[in-house]
């Protein structure tokens, strides 16, 4: 189409939003599951130890389990209630791979275990502020699920200056963080000036897309009057949530290849984030629910409700009237970038943003055709990719063909799978090329491994011998001569 | 019941298909080629239906002989192929001589390399240089136009119009110098191939499928502008010998070629740069043949030409990379 405005960054696609399915609905909070189910294993694979048994009474908010370093984010309980069980239970991966997994209980008392007193938070100094927000468990709730705590620090060490706030929201269907910028703005603005003040930024900017007008009014009135926030509205086009394309359409800057965006002196969060660094900051309250948008058109009632970390997607879902008989598929998170669920009685973990049961019609997938070479893939690619070159290389197994044409700066965005007319499962091949190329790194790292020990450890024995042979041969010239004993040891 | 599998994102598709986009490609040129059937008559019928029945059963053959679905013939990429041989042979063109040209173009120039979207070269095109290889007289016979006249009792169609018989005139390509009526070109009321003598007609179909995104401007303007400069600056050294750009522009096949030819999905390169390198050496060419060649029209040769570079094209101009430049510009810098 025609358009004048320029665009902020080349190549994107506009997929049809469905966002008027939950956009009118208040975010709910009535959603009590009977049980939560707390996996034991994290997203990046380290491993919590538990500090309750079988048994035991917990309480809302209360810390059940710990890793061994920052990395790795502490879990509290979301629910008041009783340690039921430990047992291997289904995460959220998609591979169904079970994990050790903590079953509570649900009593129905909604209230906090601990209430601290609201404390003059705004006097905390940014480390301070930062060992809250590690020691809440909140992690970035955009999808990436990194510990939020660790990415404040690290952004203070890199100098960070301008603190850029994701409230895009471009997958279709989801409209969690719209509702929430509507509904807790001032929460969402205070949790952002916390942050700003933890990294030392001097500049924030909160960027929304243009179909959220009521979002962007909100924002405006909960920001009026602070220097130092500024708002900006970004055409919507997918994906603008992209961290590096937010970048480029907000600030002008393109992140290089392989380089990070703090290395630009730029961090970006995400909204929801923002008001779980309010939350633990201000009320030290721990992570442990968080907005999804359940919707689709295979759901019956579509809604953007509260959910304590844990629920299984076969409540969330009867909560919102179950499925139709039309569902075809359950993903979490969007249509563009969402994972299929393995099974529906998998927990929500906090990375988890919205929960779709989509029909056939919706998924829209016909069979695949031979690439004509429309270049319509090369159009939409935000990276400045050629997805067809890619797949091609990928299809034939030519995984360093892929990567020269730049397969390590792909996105997985889905862009280019989403328009191709021969509906080719480009990402698809770019998935398997990527997880054949980590393999294939992984295994040389190890077999490195393996020879650098084999090689220090034929070095050990031939110093040893040649030790050996020079203490001999020093023995039998000079007897008395006090013994190099370095061979011996 | 939902399938509980996984799947690679991303779970919806923006509903565009390659038969889509071919029946899209054949709107936009329908309103050229009707013109085409309302100067020339019952010939230019006769070519466009043997044409495409050619087509049709050819690739019926070919989809058969490779154990393929033969269903898949109606995706619209051979129909397409037949209309735009059509439209560039001369309308008095023997039913039986376009029906051959476009065989060769669905079985050498598509299925020996493997079928849609693996042939190098726009199989119309082939089909074109194979004919006027093969048939020389016939190829650059031109019928005169008949269009039916609006009378006191209707319309009135010749007999030539009926296909009784014919008259030849020379197309404006002949002597380009002679100079047209640039409305007469625009509108297309002269002598010259079925389908290529109203530029205003395919410039629009052009413009919808820009306006579609089916295209992309990118080749159009190159074209255009490949022939039309070096063209106006011969024709502003020696006016005797070469024509002007206009006359070059809005005669023979050029605006078939901008629009329909030349941007042809298969055979053209994929990226913006690739495209405008692959139009601009389209449009030279084009001047090239026409200015010093032994044939009068070049499109056909000229997008052959250039089909040949596009691997090249596209292996050397890929876009960039995002933030890359910046890279770029940074090396330079430091
Ligand atoms: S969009 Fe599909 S058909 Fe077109 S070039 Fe890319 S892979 Fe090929
Ligand atoms: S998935 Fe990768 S190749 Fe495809 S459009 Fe997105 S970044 Fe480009």
């Amino acid at each position: 189409m025609f358009s004048l405005k320029p665009k902020p960054f080349n190549g994107g696609v506009h997929p049809k939003g469905y966002k008027e399915l939950t956009q009118q609905q208040d975010i709910s909070k009535s959603f009590v599951p009977d049980r939560v189910y707390l996996g034991m294993q994290q997203r990046n694979g380290s491993m919590l130890n538990s500090l309750v048994a079988i048994g035991d009474q917990v309480t809302k908010g209360q810390l059940i389990a710990r890793g061994s370093n920052d990395m790795t984010v502490p879990l509290h309980s979301p629910v008041n209630g009783t340690v039921e069980d430990i047992k291997p239970f289904l995460s959220s991966h998609p591979s169904g791979i079970k994990s050790q997994t903590l079953v509570i209980s649900n009593n129905g008392d909604k209230r906090w275990g601990e209430d601290y007193p609201s404390s003059d938070y705004q006097k905390l100094s940014h480390e301070q502020i930062v060992e809250r927000v590690l020691k809440a468990g909140v992690v970035g709730l955009g999808g990436a699920g990194f510990p939020t705590g660790i990415k404040l620090r690290l952004a203070r060490k890199s100098k960070v200056h301008t603190l850029l706030i994701n409230g895009g929201e471009c997958e279709p269907y989801l409209t969690c963080d719209d509702r929430l910028m509507r509904e807790q703005a001032s929460e969402i603005i205070a949790g952002i000036k916390l942050m700003a003040k933890a990294i030392g930024a001097t500049s924030t900017i909160i960027a929304i897309e243009d179909n959220k007008p009521e979002a962007i009014n909100a924002i405006k009135q909960a920001c009026d009057g602070f220097n130092g926030i500024s708002l900006k509205v970004v055409p919507s086009l997918y994906p603008m949530g992209s961290e590096r394309h937010l970048i480029k359409a907000v600030t002008g800057i393109a992140i290089e290849p392989g380089q990070l965006s703090t290395a630009q002196g730029i961090l970006v969060h995400n909204v929801a984030t923002a008001k779980a660094v309010y939350q633990a900051v201000r009320y030290q309250r721990p992570l442990i629910e968080r907005v999804i948008t359940v919707s689709g058109d295979a759901v019956e009632s579509p809604a953007n409700i509260t959910v304590p970390i844990g629920s299984l997607v076969s409540q969330v879902i009867a909560e919102c009237g179950g499925l139709k008989a039309e569902a075809k598929r359950m993903i979490a998170g969007g249509p563009m970038m969402g994972q299929v669920l393995p099974s529906p009685f998998v927990p929500i973990d906090k990375s988890v943003g919205g929960l779709l049961a989509l029909s056939e019609e919706k998924i829209n997938q016909r069979e695949s055709q031979d690439c004509v070479r429309c270049g319509n893939c090369v159009k939409v690619c935000p990276m400045g990719l050629m997805p067809f070159q890619m797949a091609a290389h990928s299809n034939n197994d030519d995984w360093q063909g892929a990567q020269e044409f730049g397969l390590d700066s792909c996105l997985l965005c889905g862009a280019c799978s989403y328009i191709c007319p021969s509906s080719i499962p480009l990402v698809q091949y770019f998935q398997h090329a990527k997880s054949n190329i980590n393999a294939q790194r992984s295994m040389t790292q190890k077999s490195n491994l393996a020879r650098q020990l084999t090689e220090a450890r034929q070095q050990r024995l031939a110093r040893e011998a040649a030790a050996k042979k020079a203490a001999k041969a020093a023995k039998r010239k000079r007897p008395t001569r006090s013994r190099n004993t370095q061979g011996e040891s | 019941m939902a399938a509980f599998n996984p799947v690679a994102a991303p779970h919806t598709h923006s509903g565009l298909s390659t038969t889509n986009i071919m029946y899209l490609v054949i709107l936009a040129l329908s309103p050229a080629a009707l013109h085409g059937v309302w100067l020339f008559g019952l010939p230019a019928v006769t070519v466009l239906v043997s044409c495409c029945i050619s087509a049709w059963l050819s690739e019926v053959v070919c989809l058969q002989l490779q154990g393929k679905n033969w269903l898949s013939s109606v995706d619209g990429s051979s129909l397409l192929t037949a209309l735009l041989l059509a439209m560039s042979l001369p309308a008095s063109t023997p039913w039986w001589i376009a029906s051959i040209g476009c065989a060769f173009a669905i079985m050498i120039g598509k299925h020996v390399y493997g079928g849609l979207g693996h042939n190098p070269f726009n199989p119309a095109m082939l089909g074109r240089v194979m004919l006027l290889i093969c048939f020389p007289f016939e190829l650059t016979n031109w019928q005169a136009t008949s269009s039916p006249s609006l009378g006191a009792e209707g319309l009135a169609f010749s007999q030539q119009w009926m296909g009784i018989d014919g008259v030849s005139a020379a197309t404006p390509l002949a002597d380009l110098n002679q100079v047209q009526a640039w409305n007469e070109l625009l509108i297309g009321t002269h002598a010259g191939s079925l389908g290529e003598t109203s530029a205003l007609l395919i410039a629009l179909g052009g413009l919808f499928l820009i306006w579609r995104g089916i295209i992309r401007p990118y080749i159009p303007c190159s074209l255009l502008l490949g022939i039309a400069i070096p063209a106006s600056i011969a024709h502003w050294i020696n006016p005797q010998d070469f024509a002007s750009a206009f006359s070059h522009l809005l005669s023979g096949g050029a605006m078939l070629a901008a629009f329909f030819i030349a941007t042809d999905l298969v055979t053209s390169p994929t990226s913006p740069r690739g495209q405008l390198l692959f139009g601009a050496g389209c449009g030279l060419l084009i001047w090239l043949i026409r200015s010093f060649g032994s044939y009068p029209e070049g499109v056909a040769f000229a997008v052959l030409i250039m089909n040949a570079g596009t691997p090249v094209i596209d292996h050397y101009l890929r876009p960039k990379i995002f933030g890359s430049q910046s890279l770029f510009k940074r090396s330079k810098g430091a």
